[in-house]
């Protein structure tokens, strides 16, 4: 078991630092953050002088080098766009895309394990051939395109819900929450909708064809003979059995869900950190650009040592293979 | 009258009323100000912002003419042509109470002069900043400077006591890794105090009670909010749905949908920027092109046939929506030198144009690429699009290659583009400006977005004299002598002025600020 664990941790530090040499030999071809950071009466001058200054002139790897450097500090440099600590920019927006996280993930799961089974059972209900239609707009429909629609309706329309913003928020200690007040809930409806409608529709597509599954199987034909009532079969029974692949799906879909709030925000100027990416992207800001993609990168690899570590927890069959290796 | 129409006659009074005495502007744009040092960014929303906290010495109103501010009056010293001396404003006091003096603007004027400053080449001439008394300022510059004031329109005030106090002497820099508190903290003299801020989410301000210009300006609004929203159509919807007053830039495809809105107004001016096409004409051999060892640019007569072949109202009709004036020179119609026949001269004739091209031994025409930006114009990338068709017709195949802007812009600074779209807008409204980065031959300190590579030594000389000319009608015979020449020469191809569009609530009152930098002091609330 700890031999394991080291081979994964090895080899997740090896991931993290092709990640980053990547990216780094990527940034030359975003662009030339000085012009941005310069104003439009800038000499030949100044320009040599900042780029000299910020060490844009070195190599890519000594640039990588520089900032693995400092980032094994907790030092990820100064942001070119703000002149602010990127570590402190971090922080401040973190916990907006987190709770946006957080609710549209418990969204995603609770609608699309409800629907999912109720699609399933009343599989040729009127009702169920709607939300299966439906679910196809979900499933196919690009999420910028969903959240401008929903801000038409519901805002510019309805006038029920607001268009962008966190509206207000409480800080407890370092933490801004928009849980506590009411335009912080009301703000948070329409983007986490946005954000979490696909992975809804796919939990909710992957229930039904589950519970399909487990409907048809012996063990349920032999509950129904037994006279046991609907609901116990449905959900005592056919529910837990088709658990197991959703709950696989549900975790590297909470990771991809932190790490492609960038569209949502942008659309509902939701102030996270995907809303920081694609601006530093548009400035060519490279520390926030390098810090982001690490923390997402040591996120995606977290996930993935836990997802491995469970199984082989759950799976037997793996312990045996390490043994006898 | 029944009792409840009185009721609600009372309370709709009592709500006029309590609107008259505290009106909260609620104010979007695409983007939020960089930082609240005034010297660290010379950026459009960011010094817009630091204009409702700080001041300067003379500003420029709404309409673009420059008028006293921290400053009351303003001469060039009797005894010694190099000097300007400005007399301040007293009784003026900053946010925390301090007074302003002689001393505070030479402190700012030192501090934007540093080589972290981004204002520093706006004040690259001058020599000394001294003060003589305490409401005397002397501008001492290394030649006599006939524009001086023009420069200092965005040239901040901040108190020489408060920065000491602040650790916030120097600009903020991007090596030390640290917060310079003067990026999220701001103590001006302006109509406006900051009550709190968080970058990229919300700004918020409130009217300053000791503001000194009380009962010169209109000062209606008592409270603004101002929130970045990126994303054009939510910045749309928001103004739609009513959640802000007041949007500073509206998508030309969102104009009808705003104006037929009840209750929303789009206002329009000409915007201080010009869009134009620059073209390699220097070098012997160019690299996108598929003659070989010739340069079909360094031809005027090519380029002429170029700017000819251009239709710039289809432009506007097409691609603008309407929303743009057609350029026949690269200068704003407010800039000092502007000259009304220059600026019509550009005319479509497809006939002329190929004339000109067999005349010019290209009667086939050639190929070449053209860089374009994709975000930085209005519709930058769709007027390009329709400058590659119209080339089409006089034989001239384009290449487009599109880019977001900080891949497109270093390819002009470092001469990697023979045919590229460039806007300019001009802060001192005056032509030498225009002349020193885009006409004077690229150097160390001259020429800086001058990517033609062309190079006339005389008309340098006459560029740089230009600085020092104080005998101003002869100065503005000069700058005409030199337009002459770069008209002539179709050194550019002017496409058009840009249009502001701002889009509010009917009940705001201001015009369009040509600059795009509203100064809410002059906002009416109705």
């Amino acid at each position: 078991m700890f031999a394991f664990i080291v081979r994964r941790m090895f080899q997740s530090i090896i991931v993290l630092l092709v990640v980053g040499l990547v990216a780094f030999s990527m940034f030359r071809f975003v662009g030339d953050p000085i012009d941005n950071m310069l104003g439009q009466e800038r000499t030949q001058a100044d320009i040599d002088r900042l780029r000299t200054e910020l060490g844009l002139d070195q190599p890519f790897v000594v640039q990588y080098a520089k900032f693995l450097q400092g980032a094994v500090q907790g030092n990820f440099g100064v942001s070119y766009r703000q002149g602010r600590p990127v570590s402190t920019i971090l922080l401040e927006r973190a916990p907006a895309t987190l709770e946006l996280a957080f609710v549209s993930g418990f969204l995603a799961i609770t609608m699309g394990i409800a629907l999912g089974v109720f699609t399933a059972i009343r599989r040729q209900g009127i009702a169920a051939n709607v939300i299966m239609t439906v679910s196809l707009i979900g499933v196919s429909l690009p999420t910028f395109l969903i959240g401008i629609l929903l801000i038409y309706i519901f805002s510019v329309e309805l006038d029920l819900l607001p268009s962008f913003g966190r509206g207000e928020t409480v800080m407890i200690g370092h933490w801004s929450t928009g849980f506590l007040t009411a335009s912080g809930l009301k703000a948070l409806i329409l983007p986490a909708i946005t954000l979490g409608l696909y992975q809804m529709t796919l939990i909710m597509r992957l229930v039904r064809s589950e519970m399909l599954e487990v409907l048809r199987a012996d063990y349920v034909r032999f509950a129904r003979a037994r006279g046991l009532s609907d609901r116990v079969i449905n959900f005592r029974h056919a529910l837990k059995n088709t658990l197991v692949p959703v709950i696989t799906i549900t975790g590297l879909q909470l990771g991809s869900i932190i790490a492609f709030a960038i569209i949502t925000e942008t659309v509902f100027q939701w102030p996270g950190v995907g809303l920081l990416f694609i601006n530093a992207i548009q400035f060519v800001d490279i520390p926030v650009m390098a810090a982001y993609l690490m923390l997402i990168s040591v996120m995606f690899v977290t996930i993935n040592l836990i997802v491995d570590l469970l199984y082989y927890a759950i799976d037997p069959r793996l312990r045996v293979d390490a043994r006898a290796t | 009258m029944s009792f409840k129409t009185l009721m609600l006659a009372a309370s709709a009074t009592a709500m006029i009323a309590a609107g008259a005495s505290a009106e909260t502007l609620r104010w979007a744009r695409a983007g939020d100000a960089l930082t609240l040092d005034p010297h660290a960014q010379n950026e459009g929303p960011t010094s817009a912002m630091a204009h409702q906290i700080m001041e300067t010495l003379v500003m420029r109103d709404h309409s673009g003419a420059l008028v006293p501010s921290l400053a009351t009056e303003w001469a060039p010293s009797e005894d010694n042509p190099n000097v300007w001396v400005f007399k301040l404003r007293e009784g003026v006091t900053f946010h925390d109470g301090a007074e302003f003096d002689s001393d505070d603007v030479v402190f700012s004027l030192n501090r934007a002069m540093t080589p972290d400053s981004d204002y520093k080449e706006l004040l690259a001439s001058v020599k000394e900043v001294r003060a003589p008394d305490k409401f005397t300022v002397e501008i001492e510059t290394d030649g006599p400077n006939p524009i001086m004031p023009n420069n200092l329109t965005n040239m901040f005030m901040m108190d020489k006591d408060w920065a000491e106090a602040n650790n916030a002497v120097k600009v903020q820099d991007y090596e030390g890794g640290e917060d310079t508190f003067a990026a999220k903290n701001a103590n001006g003299t302006g109509p406006y105090k900051l009550v709190s801020r968080e970058p990229d989410v919300k700004t918020v301000l409130t009217a300053n009670e000791n503001y000194w210009g009380k009962d010169e300006f209109p000062l209606q609004v008592t409270e603004i909010v101002y929130t970045p929203i990126q994303n054009a159509a939510t910045r749309v919807a928001a103004l739609l749905s009513g959640e802000v007053d007041f949007i500073q830039d509206v998508p030309v495809q969102d104009l009808e949908r705003v104006a037929g809105t009840d209750g929303l107004d789009v206002r329009t001016a000409p915007q201080n920027r010009v869009i134009f096409f620059g073209m390699n004409m220097g070098d012997a051999d160019l690299t996108s092109d598929n003659v070989d060892g010739k340069n079909p640019l360094a031809d005027v007569r090519v380029r002429q046939a170029m700017s000819k072949a251009i239709n710039r109202d289809a432009i506007k009709q097409v691609v603008m929506r309407g929303q743009s004036a057609p350029a026949g020179m690269i200068s704003p119609p407010f800039v000092n030198g502007w000259d009304a026949d220059m600026d019509a001269s550009s005319s479509t004739d497809i006939e002329g144009a190929k004339a000109l091209m067999a005349e010019a031994g290209y009667p086939d025409g050639f190929s070449l690429t053209l860089n374009c930006p994709n975000d930085r114009y209005i519709n930058d990338e769709a007027i390009c699009q329709a400058a590659v068709g119209m080339l089409a017709q006089i034989g001239v195949t384009v290449n487009l290659d599109a880019k977001p802007k900080a891949q497109h812009f270093p390819l002009i600074n470092n001469l990697e583009t023979d045919f590229y779209m460039l806007g300019w807008g001009v802060p001192t409204y005056d032509s030498e400006y225009i002349f020193n980065f885009l006409v004077h031959s690229k150097g160390e300190k001259y020429g800086s977005w001058n990517g033609t590579r062309y190079s006339n030594p005389d008309l340098d000389a006459k560029i740089v004299a230009l600085a020092s000319e104080t005998d101003l009608p002869a100065r503005d015979q000069q700058i005409g002598d030199i337009w002459q020449v770069v008209q002539d020469e179709q050194l550019y191809i002017p496409i058009h002025h840009q249009v502001l569009n701002w889009g509010m609530k009917s009940g705001v009152g201001t015009i369009v600020e040509p600059e795009d930098s509203p100064k809410i002091k002059y906002f009416e609330m109705n």
